[in-house]
């Protein structure tokens, strides 16, 4: 898997964020939508087969979060720390390259 | 030189905000506490005053604009009363927690129903949970002076908590009395800019204000509240002290009055401490061992010196104008839980009386005499007792 395009950003926040809390709890270093992991919220997980994807984007440019990025080869890569299980990407997909399956931790 | 002049507690609370130059002022006319916007609007209108005035449609909106204000980083101001300050009651808590040095200024009415626009404390009384400081004025000098010291505190890098000041409907909001207006080089001396190093926006410094808090931070965010109340029984302290400095007029969290040998102490806030002092020399003439106390801080509570003020009475007769249903008044909670854990501790009876305007009189305080005298005497007493009330329509 390719790596996270925002792996600089989520050292530099993990490195400068503080667990203080601050008065009014005031969030004084952006950024920690990055390191607090929204991925444990998921239900549905989106199931990718390599094979029917005609590299469209639209699951990239949909992705509300956004949890797709794409790797050299211009296909799409699941960020599963951040993706919600939401199913929009499987929705958008016009050749049903994504599918959504109950996820089982 | 001060201004002697005279004027009602409106205007001194809008003279108390003129002279304290907040950057924003955002509020909604309601009675009794009209005239202190309408006062304010005077001043930014004839530029004796350099704020912006946002008029609004709903108390809601008020306290809500005076927190955008606030978060930004400029001193801000607001009025209000009643079903006002009940409307205001959600933003309220925000306010305290995202530790924002507001200042209110509460004509203290009844709420509703029956309407009601006459006085008692019920209103702010109701809003003592939200985190907020809150001082009571005996008389309009009092009003001018405790929103200046309320700003002094609020806005101390030890406090940081927003503070509302209630003086009394129409005793107070409309009466005209002698009022002292302090000279604004002293008042700028004794205030100083508002420079808040955790709330303000500024492009240079990206920050996220009133963010979410999962379980793992609410209870500590709520704690610095906590904290910060604790602290603001010193700073409110150091405040007094460089109050009288600096203007001359003595402030204290819970004044005494011919307490020294007093058997049965009259505790009250408010205007109703100026009608209770008087009672009480009535009583000292007639040989009786009778004080009174009033308490100018009502949050944070002053714990230390009402147990202060335990050690001098053998019964404390609280008189409020507020109730808590089937439990008394907020005094009476308060009292009881200051002085449960003592050894020694007086009697405390509780009497609801002047709720909804109705007059506080010599004789509805005769009344509450005979039965703090019971207490004292050791005789069966009820702990809650409703003075003046027309038993004969019920």
């Amino acid at each position: 898997m390719a790596e996270s395009p925002f792996k600089a950003d989520i050292e530099r926040v993990q490195k400068e964020y503080s667990e203080k809390m601050t008065p009014g709890a005031v969030a004084t270093i952006p950024g920690s939508s990055v390191i607090n992991k929204t991925g444990s919220w998921r239900v549905f997980m989106p199931e990718f087969n390599r094979d029917k994807c005609t590299r469209c984007f639209l699951c990239y440019i949909y992705c509300p979060e956004p949890a797709i990025y794409l790797d050299e080869e211009s296909y799409p890569v699941f960020d599963y720390d951040y993706c919600k299980g939401c199913g929009i990407c499987a929705n958008e997909c016009p050749v049903d390259a994504i599918v959504m399956v109950r996820e089982v931790k | 030189m001060p201004i002697r002049t005279v004027m009602k507690a409106n205007e001194a609370a809008a003279w108390a905000a003129k002279l304290a130059k907040p950057k924003v002022i955002a509020a909604f006319p309601i009675t009794p506490s009209t005239l202190v916007p309408e006062k304010i609007s005077e001043f930014v209108a004839n530029g004796e005053l350099d704020a912006e005035f946002i008029k609004v449609e709903s108390e809601h909106s008020a306290i809500s604009a005076c927190v955008g204000a606030s978060a930004a980083g400029v001193r801000t101001f607001t009025a209000t009363a009643s079903q006002g300050l009940a409307l205001m009651h959600e933003v309220l808590f925000i306010a305290a927690g995202m530790r924002l040095p507001i200042v209110i200024a509460v004509g203290n009415r009844s709420l509703s129903a029956p309407i009601n626009i006459w006085n008692d404390w019920q209103d702010s009384i109701s809003e003592r949970d939200t985190g907020w400081l809150q001082f009571y004025a005996e008389n309009n000098q009092e009003a001018l002076d405790l929103i200046l010291i309320a700003f002094k505190v609020a806005e101390d890098e030890r406090v940081l908590l927003p503070a509302m000041v209630g003086f009394d409907a129409f005793i107070l909001t409309h009466t005209v009395e002698p009022v002292e207006i302090p000279d604004q080089e002293v008042v700028d001396e004794f205030l100083g800019e508002y420079e808040p190093k955790h709330a303000y926006l500024d492009p240079a410094r990206p920050i996220t204000q009133g963010t979410l808090a999962f379980p793992a931070h609410y209870m500590e965010a709520r704690y610095t509240v906590w904290e910060a109340n604790e602290n603001a029984k010193k700073v409110i302290d150091e405040a007094f002290t460089e109050f009288e400095k600096k203007f001359g007029r003595k402030y204290q969290k819970v004044e005494e009055y011919r307490t020294d040998d007093a058997d049965i102490i009259f505790v009250t806030m408010g205007s109703l401490a100026g009608t209770v002092k008087e009672y009480v020399d009535h009583l000292r003439e007639k040989g009786l061992k009778v004080g009174a106390a009033k308490l100018t801080v009502y949050r944070p509570f002053p714990t230390e010196e009402v147990r202060e003020l335990a050690k001098k009475a053998k019964v404390l007769a609280l008189l409020e104008k507020n109730v808590t249903f089937s439990v008394g008044g907020a005094l009476f909670q308060d009292f009881s839980r200051a002085l449960v854990n003592l050894d020694e501790r007086p009697k405390i009876v509780d009497f609801i009386l002047g709720l909804g305007g109705r007059d506080v009189t010599f004789k509805n305080l005769d009344e509450a005499l005979a039965i703090a005298q019971k207490a004292l005497n050791g005789e069966e007493f009820d702990e809650v007792n409703w003075v003046g009330l027309r038993k004969e329509i019920l």
